[in-house]
This record gives structure tokens, C-alpha cells and sequence, in this order.
């Protein structure tokens, strides 16, 4: 009847003790949502912790002993929210950065050791498949290359024009660092679509990547036909080692998806979908990567180096460098982590 | 406890989904429906689009006064990184979410609960291509194609629409990139708590008081169907509500319906309380009341 009658509701009660706590939770999560956690005094850092676990066993006992909806609905949003401030924040941007260029990208590529092999296998006999066909019945050329791919590189021009497309030295030094940045970003494009497509069973990546190969191929016969493989292969050799590899390798991370969806092994069909998900994600990521140096090479260190020996070098050298990167031996990782 | 907890024929495709956390309390989490996750996307390409014009508006214009290829270069990168990046860069931060999401109170975490890596953002990201452009690409292609080719064009889209309405054939929502990046999207949507119906008001006020026999008509299930009813407030409702209550338990009408139901939730939560402290939990009106024994 009068204000001093005691409260008989639980849930107003429990309001009562602990509101300003849970209040203060949420003005602290909030702040970390907005601006991230350090808009954090050191006083909240060190009551976050303690906040969260009160507000999760008032949660608890809300459930228990509350009928009030809105008290528990309110605990369970602010408990999730918490939650994943506390639990789910990602190690910082560049921590994460630099473990990926140490550890994880390189793991990552030597555990697709298999689909890698396969997907040079495929490249390859793509290749020399076309570049056969092509000696063999130069026709054929047309229904493997698009007229707007080839440029004018066909089996019908001459070894004179063919000639100047390899050693064409850019016309303006401007054009060259957009030409490289155009490359990148279309073959990144097509890196990425190479794994997205694993998941269809990795069939659409396997046509791509037997596609390129056989691009590869036919292009090659052309120009041997002329008597101008080995310049052809100075012209492709110095950003095809690199290019060419991180398809092959963004096609590995599409096989490696494909095969994990149709044969999951013991594991349940989601559960090994990601595990495997993670690891060939970093192996597309690094893929793009190495397209930006590969579009970097093609666009101007093809146009500015007319040198055979010194194309051959650089694609070698990057080879090589991306061979040891990759696949030498590391020590153990021994870290807790 | 749990006989108890049956409240009838469950609620279809609830989206509520158990999680229990290291201190071993389950946070019931609640996963973004396929509604406000397409509305959240939609969302998502507006601002791309439109940050897409405003750029290519400003490089186009420094672009004619530069004279410099500098700015193509700008604008194909930039391009780039906005297909790509925008979704990937935005749930790599803290928020685990995009504007699109912000807005619709969805977030991104990984489902074992760990925190969300970039692997797993990159992986749940780059399924886009099959599930929106590829779609996309196949409809642009049906467009410029002659009409022989419709039938390929059906074919080509209806296979690429299974990724996109993916999300719709299993219970968790999930796209192709959560499956693969073992995400899902659970909705953290910021509330006020709302005001306590059982505190006293400030201005002192005689209560009603109520029967044993009114007390005992109803269980939790109504309590919380009356609590929404005085949170929202609506006349007609508190009306009707109060009519059926005073029916119910015989009482008269005292034209203050809001006043009556107040003081009738109260009593009734503090009677309720009691039972559940016993032990006897009465969930709806159908089971038996709480003073009686046996």
C-alpha cells in the first residue's frame, strides 16, 4: 500500500542489485563496438571480465527464478554481445598478416602438396595436347582461342609480326603500370572464381584449369611454328612462373574444396568443409598475392626487358623462389600457439 | 528440469540455436533469418554502388584535370578492392560485420565459438562469386545472347541458383562461404532493458488485491503473453485482455484497465515466483495451479 511495502517481485528485486552493472557492461561493449577496444580506459579493461561473468550468472539466474521477459531477453542479447567482444575478437590485423606470410600461407600450399600436383598434371597435358594439335592442324587454333584473346597471334600472321608482339616495347611508360594493374586484377578475379567453383564438386575449376592450360599450349605452337618457341617461351617465362603457378595453386584450393564436399571421409560434411575451407582460403589469398608481382612482371618488366637470357632468369628465379618459399623444410612449429 | 520445459508442439524452424559458453551458461543464440540477411546484402551492394559512383565521379573528374594515368590505375584497383574487399575488409575488423549487417543487427562469428579469422572471412567471402556474380554473369549473358541459347541460359542459371538460395535448404541459413568458411550470422541487436512492470510507481498508489481462485487461472505462458501486452500498451488490447481476465475471475469493471492489469501481473508474477522457488513451475494454464498439491 506505501512505498515502504517490500518489493515482492523477484525480477525487481534482482533489477535493483544489479542494473548499474549491467548497465555499465553495455556502455563498455558499446564503446567497443563503436571504436574499437582501444576507446577503453584501463579501469574498464580490467572490469570487463568481471562485469561479463556477473551479468552471464545473473542470466542464469534469471532464467531460474524471473518470469520478467524482458529482464532475461535484455541479459541474453547483452551476454551475447559480451560474449563476443570477449571471446570472439580476431588477433590484430597485422598480427595475423605477418603469421599468415610466415606460417600460414606456406603451410597452407605444402598441404595441398596432392591437389597442386594434379593441377600441374592437368596444365601440363592441357598443354601439350594443344600444342600438338595446333602443329599438327593449325585450324584448330581458332576454336581454343577467342579472336579477342589472340590479338592478332594466330597461326596465319607472319614470324615478323609474331616477332614484334614478344619484343613490343611499350609506347608510353605511362600505359605500362595501368596494363600491369588491369592484368592483376583480372586474373586475380579469375584466381578467386577457380576456388569459389570448387564447391561444385571442383569440376568447373578442373575446365578452367585444363582451359588455361591448353591457352598455354596453343599459343606456344603458333610461335614455334614459326621458329620462335624458345623466344615465345623468354616471353612468358619471366611472370608465367609466377602467374601460372598461382592458378595452378587458387585451382588446388578449388580441388581441395570440391573434394572435401563430395568425399567428407568420417568427419561430418560441414564440420570438414571448413576445416579445409580455412586452409584453402589462405592458399586463394596468397594466390592473389603472387598474381600482383606476376601482373607487376607482365606489365612492366616484360615491356621494359627485350633480353631472352634475362627473361628466362627472372622467371627462374622467381620459380625457384616460390619453390623454397613454399616447400622448404621449417622447423616445427613449437610455439603454444 | 527438462520434462518441464516442454511447452507443447515446439515452434517450427526456430532460429534459436544453443551455445553454451566456457563459464557453462547457454546463450541461446539467434540466427539471422534469410529475410534480414538478403536485406542486409541488398543493403550492402546500395552503399558499394554507391560508393562506386562517388569515386569514379571524383577520379573522373581529377582523372580530366591530372591528365594522368595514375588515375585509371586508382580507379581499376579501387574497383577491385571494392568487389572484393568490401565484405572481407569490414568483417575482418572488430564488428564482425558490414554496414549491411550493422544495420540489420547481424553479426558474423565462427561457429565452434573461436574467434573469427581471416581464413575463414576469406573463405566465406570469395564463395561470392558463385553465389551472386556467377548468377549475375549467366542472366548479363542470357541478355546479349540470341534466343537459341535460352535453354542453356535456363539451365546455366537454375544450376547457379542452387548456391544462391542455398541458405534457404538448410535449418542453420547458412550460405555456401559460411559452410565453407564455418561461419554463421547470429543477430546482436543492441536493446534497452525495458522498464520493470513489477517496481513501484512514484506516486503511491492502493493495489489491487486478487483471490487465490483469480490467481490460479493463469501459468508463465500467459504472464509473458500480458507483459508484452501492458509493454506495448495498446488500448484496444488492454481492453479486450482486461475484460477476459474480469471474466474470468468474476471481478468487476473499475474503468481502469491498465491500472487492473498491472496490479493483476504483479500478484500473479509474485505468485508464479513462489510456485517456481518450490519447484512447482506452472507454464500455462493448463497445467495444474500452483496451491493445490498433488
Amino acid at each position: 500500500m506505501n512505498a515502504a511495502e517490500p518489493i515482492l517481485v523477484n525480477a525487481s528485486r534482482f533489477r535493483a542489485a544489479h542494473e548499474l552493472d549491467w548497465k555499465r557492461l553495455d556502455g563498455i561493449v558499446s564503446r567497443i563496438e563503436r571504436r574499437g577496444i582501444g576507446a577503453l580506459t584501463e579501469n574498464d579493461l580490467l572490469m570487463l571480465p568481471l562485469l561479463y561473468r556477473s551479468a552471464l550468472s545473473a542470466l542464469s539466474v534469471a532464467r531460474e527464478t524471473s518470469l520478467d521477459r524482458a529482464l532475461t531477453n535484455y541479459l541474453e542479447a547483452l551476454c551475447t554481445r559480451a560474449y563476443f567482444q570477449i571471446y570472439g575478437v580476431p588477433t590484430s590485423f597485422w598480427t595475423q598478416l605477418k603469421e599468415f606470410f610466415v606460417r600460414g600461407w606456406p603451410q597452407a600450399v605444402q598441404s595441398l602438396w596432392r591437389e597442386t600436383l594434379v593441377a600441374v598434371v592437368l596444365t601440363l597435358v592441357a598443354a601439350v595436347t594443344a600444342f600438338l594439335l595446333v602443329m599438327h592442324d593449325p585450324s584448330i587454333f581458332y576454336s581454343i582461342i577467342p579472336d579477342s584473346l589472340a590479338g592478332g597471334r594466330d597461326p596465319s600472321a607472319s614470324a615478323e609480326s609474331l616477332r614484334q608482339t614478344l619484343y613490343s616495347e611499350g609506347k608510353e611508360q605511362d600505359w605500362l603500370a595501368t596494363f600491369a594493374t588491369a592484368l592483376f586484377t583480372h586474373n586475380a578475379q579469375i584466381a578467386i572464381f577457380a576456388f569459389a567453383l570448387g564447391f561444385a564438386f571442383a569440376i568447373p575449376t578442373v575446365l578452367l584449369i585444363v582451359y588455361n592450360g591448353l591457352m598455354l599450349g596453343a599459343f606456344l605452337a603458333v610461335f614455334a611454328a614459326k621458329g620462335l618457341g624458345l623466344e615465345a617461351g623468354g616471353w612468358l617465362f619471366i611472370h608465367g612462373t609466377t602467374e601460372i603457378f598461382s592458378i595452378i595453386l587458387s585451382g588446388a584450393a578449388g580441388f581441395r574444396i570440391g573434394t572435401a564436399i563430395a568425399f567428407p571421409g568420417r568427419s561430418a560434411r560441414a564440420d570438414f568443409a571448413f576445416a579445409v575451407g580455412r586452409q584453402a582460403s589462405a592458399v586463394m589469398a596468397g594466390a592473389v598475392v603472387m598474381l600482383i608481382l606476376a601482373g607487376l612482371l607482365e606489365g612492366i618488366g616484360r615491356q621494359t626487358i627485350l633480353n631472352d637470357g634475362a627473361r628466362y632468369a627472372i622467371g627462374g628465379a622467381m620459380l625457384a623462389g616460390w619453390l623454397t618459399y613454399f616447400y622448404a623444410v621449417r622447423k616445427r612449429n613449437v610455439a603454444v600457439s | 528440469m527438462w520434462p518441464f520445459r516442454k511447452r507443447g508442439p515446439k515452434p517450427p524452424h526456430s532460429l534459436r540455436r544453443s551455445f553454451v559458453t566456457p563459464e557453462g551458461v547457454d546463450l541461446q543464440l539467434e540466427l539471422g533469418g534469410a529475410g534480414a540477411r538478403a536485406a542486409a546484402f541488398m543493403l550492402d551492394a546500395l552503399f558499394m554502388l554507391i560508393v562506386l559512383i562517388v569515386a569514379s565521379i571524383v577520379i573522373g573528374l581529377l582523372a580530366a584535370a591530372a591528365k594522368s594515368q595514375l588515375m585509371v590505375i586508382l580507379w581499376l584497383i579501387g574497383f577491385f578492392v571494392l568487389r572484393n574487399g568490401w565484405f572481407i575488409l569490414f568483417e575482418i575488423g572488430g564488428r564482425g560485420a558490414t554496414p549491411g549487417k550493422m544495420a540489420l543487427g547481424l553479426r558474423v562469428v565462427a561457429r565452434d565459438g573461436a574467434p573469427l579469422t581471416g581464413g575463414a572471412v576469406i573463405a566465406r567471402n570469395a564463395m561470392r562469386e558463385i553465389e551472386v556474380f556467377l548468377p549475375l554473369s549467366f542472366l548479363g549473358y542470357q541478355a546479349s545472347q540470341e534466343a537459341s541459347d535460352a535453354f542453356l541460359a535456363i539451365f546455366a542459371l537454375s544450376w547457379s541458383g542452387i548456391f544462391l538460395f542455398f541458405p534457404l535448404m538448410n535449418r542453420d541459413r547458412l550460405r555456401v562461404g559460411d559452410l565453407v568458411g564455418g561461419t554463421w550470422v547470429v543477430r546482436t541487436v543492441r536493446t534497452k532493458l525495458a522498464a520493470d512492470l513489477g517496481a513501484e510507481e512514484e506516486v503511491a498508489r492502493p493495489r489491487r488485491s486478487f483471490t487465490d481462485a483469480a490467481l490460479d487461472l493463469y501459468g508463465v505462458y500467459e504472464l509473458q503473453t500480458l507483459e508484452e501486452v501492458l509493454r506495448v500498451g495498446r488500448p484496444e488490447a488492454l481492453a479486450t485482455v482486461a475484460a477476459a481476465v474480469r471474466r474470468k475471475a468474476d471481478l468487476p469493471d473499475d474503468g481502469d484497465d491498465l491500472g487492473f492489469l498491472t496490479d493483476y501481473y504483479r500478484a500473479l508474477c509474485v505468485r508464479l515466483e513462489r510456485g517456481m522457488m518450490l519447484g512447482r513451475r506452472r507454464d500455462n494454464k493448463f497445467s495444474p495451479a500452483v496451491s493445490r498439491r498433488g
